[in-house]
């Protein structure tokens, strides 16, 4: 039995945990927070240890000729808002620094627990940006922005204190490779939407509502994902392969020099999908039973 | 770890020199660090008490007999070499260790026997090499972890265990109170009604069971966990959550077992998660008459489901039963859960964990100060840091001299105050104003105004000079 334990540690995580962040606000940016929701959407099918930050000014927005809903496809068919949506940080509170409160932990005392990234040396953590980007930095709110060196040195820090095993990253934004350029800490594979130079472009523009409704290289992305179950063994390099040029137009990325296991062996669901590891319970203890007569319904 | 060795009336052959050569250290020298485990091993005969509680009939009842006499500090072990004719022990075993921190050990062969005897049963009691290196794991490359390092939860300030139903104090509440030592702890607990299994049970004919294999466990944890939510992973608690699940199949999957990879059905039908809890199913039987009011009462038998529970609370404690040597027998700890040199066990590897854990911290933290030069740290983080140091450099002196549980207190408030140090949130504040950026502020406002400046300031350098030449020309 040892060597099934052994197999099922393959990964060596024991938990999962995700930060979705959308940076943009205004209505015109709907299509971030369509991604962001979307993609909130196919983790949580799977996990509860979710962060997501959003601008949250979309679905009440008085432009919105359906209010109470954000959709991600132009048929209209699934509300991503739904109903089970959970925004921790949300308007002005997305910002730089709390981002980085969130990811560090050096949060104030008084913060609630689901406003927390918990996750200790043995969580795997997906880290998703979305929004509008530059050459080494993206923007936050219109009115700030984080550079490549920040979020290095923030992943740095995680790794010091040992906040993760494995960490993925995904942005999709406009030269998103740009971003993950200056990642100098271990166990960190990175996928980006667009190179250095290349814009990132959006895809089903929708004439009810007005705006276009998702970005190229998230929809894709999330097609891949919709034929993920729990059991799938899909790897790593099947999600490089998603949404070639002829398809999206810009060039997607990637980066696992700092990753220690081959992206051959890394499954999809060792980020997506919070399969647990579980053994069977083989021994008892034996406890008296003049204490027993303790019934309960 | 001090041990006392005891030996009983003619356990101990006449032609032995005395006095006994036995007042050696055992320096164990482990590879990664130089962590010493002193065993001055005092041998002395038995005093009176003593001897009349190894004369009882069984090694039960001495070593109960026994643990009233002896010095029960923590950390400490004191065994006993009984004659190898004795009637305590049952044949073909060789060592007994108790409940408490004691231990018997047949006498047989000779000195030198007695010593790899000894050696065996002060690995089994308090600490091993491996175990050590388990606690010191995040400095070890990934191959020399042995699955037990990855199953147990990491030392931490405190834990918050949920079990359902309710009605647990019982049994829960010994352990509890025993690992208090180690954490604090708080009880939650809840009934969820309709809950769903996320997996379809197969129906297997031949038992006329529902049987769930083990590929399908993994998925059962997550649905169960989104309903779970509110009462217990809630928004009070910041610890780690240990949950602990009985789950009633609804009629029409019932009986419901748990298949092991073999295909047997499992004996306790349950499993568990590290890190997360366990989950036990409780078949009900079904009732004679299918007129049988609804709803149903349900008399659930806590005992076996306490023996599973506090099974799996062990396991993802970290204190699993390794394999032993052969001719050990190991009384089982009965109602409180775990023997007190199992506690030991967890203290040992514990303290050695949060010394380590103390260490990267501040290491880390003073990195941190180097490359960003220009932090400022406040009063208090300072003294926090100051005390983690102290705390720890005591936790060591401590472990050396053998004072358990004073190691263990000390290396608990290291980490407190490294981890509020490291935490601090006005360490963020400062952290993040990299150079290019201040030059990227402050070049567009002062380049257009020092172009004027500069331009001006040498005109009148250069009037300066050709009026200090012109006096010299007219004259």
């Amino acid at each position: 039995f040892q060597d099934q334990a052994e197999q099922f540690f393959r990964s060596g995580h024991t938990n999962n945990w995700a930060v979705l962040v959308c940076t943009s606000r205004f209505w015109f940016n709907y299509r971030h927070v369509a991604n962001t929701l979307s993609v909130y959407r196919s983790v949580k099918r799977s996990d509860s240890h979710i962060v997501l930050m959003l601008a949250d000014d979309m679905a009440c927005n008085p432009r919105n000729p359906k209010p109470a809903t954000v959709f991600s496809h132009k048929n209209m068919e699934l509300n991503v808002y739904g109903d089970d949506v959970e925004v921790d940080y949300r308007s002005y509170e997305v910002t730089v620094e709390n981002f980085l409160r969130v990811l560090t932990g050096r949060i104030p005392p008084s913060t609630p627990r689901s406003k927390r990234l918990l996750s200790d040396d043995r969580s795997n953590i997906l880290i998703y940006m979305t929004g509008h980007g530059g050459n080494g930095f993206l923007k936050f709110q219109d009115s700030e922005e984080i550079t490549n060196v920040e979020l290095a040195d923030a992943f740095e820090q995680m790794w010091q204190k040992r906040r993760y095993n494995e960490l993925l990253f995904i942005i999709d934004t406009c030269q998103g490779a740009s971003m993950y350029e200056r990642f100098y800490s271990p166990n960190i594979m990175a996928l980006a939407s667009s190179q250095v130079g290349e814009d990132s472009l959006s895809h089903q523009p929708d004439l009810g509502i007005g705006v276009h409704l998702m970005d190229r290289y998230t929809f894709y992305v999330l097609e891949f994902l919709e034929e993920i179950h729990p059991a799938s063994q899909t790897n790593m390099n099947d999600l490089f392969q998603v949404c070639p040029k002829s398809l999206c137009v810009s060039t997607p990325g990637h980066r696992t020099d700092l990753f220690q296991r081959d992206p051959q062996n890394v499954l999809i669901t060792d980020f997506f999908g919070s399969v647990r590891k579980v053994e069977i319970t083989t021994e008892t203890i034996s406890l008296d039973h003049d204490l027993a007569g303790f019934a309960s319904k | 770890v001090p041990v006392a060795v005891v030996f009983a009336p003619r356990s101990v052959p006449e032609d032995l020199p005395r006095p006994l050569p036995f007042g050696d250290v055992q320096e164990m020298e482990i590879s990664v660090n130089c962590e010493r485990s002193p065993c001055p091993s005092l041998p002395c005969p038995t005093t009176a008490q003593e001897e009349a509680a190894l004369d009882a009939v069984s090694a039960r009842e001495a070593d109960a007999a026994l643990h009233l006499l002896q010095d029960t500090s923590s950390g400490s072990l004191t065994v006993y070499v009984v004659p190898e004719i004795s009637s305590l022990l049952p044949q073909g075993i060789g060592v007994y260790v108790g409940k408490h921190r004691s231990a018997l050990v047949r006498a047989r062969g000779g000195l030198a026997a007695l010593r790899t005897r000894l050696q065996q049963l002060t690995q089994v009691m308090s600490f091993t090499a491996s175990s050590i290196t388990a606690a010191l794991s995040d400095r070890l490359p990934d191959g020399q972890l042995g699955p037990d390092a990855r199953r147990h939860l990491k030392s931490s300030l405190g834990t918050d265990v949920c079990p359902s139903p309710d009605a647990v104090n019982r049994y829960v509440q010994p352990v509890l109170d025993k690992l208090s030592l180690v954490a604090n702890f708080s009880v939650d607990s809840q009934i969820l009604y309709y809950a769903v299994l996320g997996v379809t049970p197969r129906f297997d004919k031949e038992s006329s069971s529902f049987l769930l294999s083990t590929h399908s466990l993994p998925h059962v944890i997550n649905p169960v966990e989104a309903r779970l939510g509110e009462h217990c992973s809630s928004a009070a608690s910041l610890y780690p959550v240990l949950n602990f699940l009985l789950y009633v199949p609804e009629r029409s999957h019932s009986p419901l077992y748990i298949q092991d990879k073999d295909g047997a059905p499992v004996s306790t039908n349950a499993f568990h998660s590290p890190r997360w809890g366990g989950i036990m199913v409780y078949n009900v039987e079904a009732p004679a008459s299918p007129q049988a009011s609804l709803p149903l009462h349900v008399d659930v038998d806590m005992v076996r489901v306490m023996e599973v529970f506090l099974a799996q609370l062990r396991l993802l404690f970290g204190l699993s039963r390794e394999e032993l040597p052969a001719e050990f027998l190991l009384e089982s700890p009965g109602n409180e859960g775990l023997a007190d040199w199992e506690l030991d066990r967890l203290l040992w590897a514990h303290t050695v964990e949060n010394i380590a854990t103390v260490s990267t911290t501040l290491t880390s933290l003073a990195q941190l100060l180097d490359k960003i030069g220009n932090i400022v740290i406040k009063d208090d983080v300072a003294s926090e840091v100051y005390r983690a140091v102290a705390s720890a450099q005591s936790a060591m002196a401590k472990l050396t001299t053998g004072h358990l549980h004073l190691a263990f207190q000390a290396s608990k408030e290291a980490v407190t105050s490294s981890e509020r140090a490291f935490f601090d949130p006005s360490l963020l504040h400062l952290l993040y104003f990299p150079d290019d950026q201040k030059f990227a502020i402050y070049i567009p406002l002062f380049l257009p105004m020092a172009v004027p400046i500069l331009l001006s300031l040498a005109k009148i350098v250069r009037e300066t000079r050709q009026h200090k030449k012109e006096p010299t020309k007219m004259d």
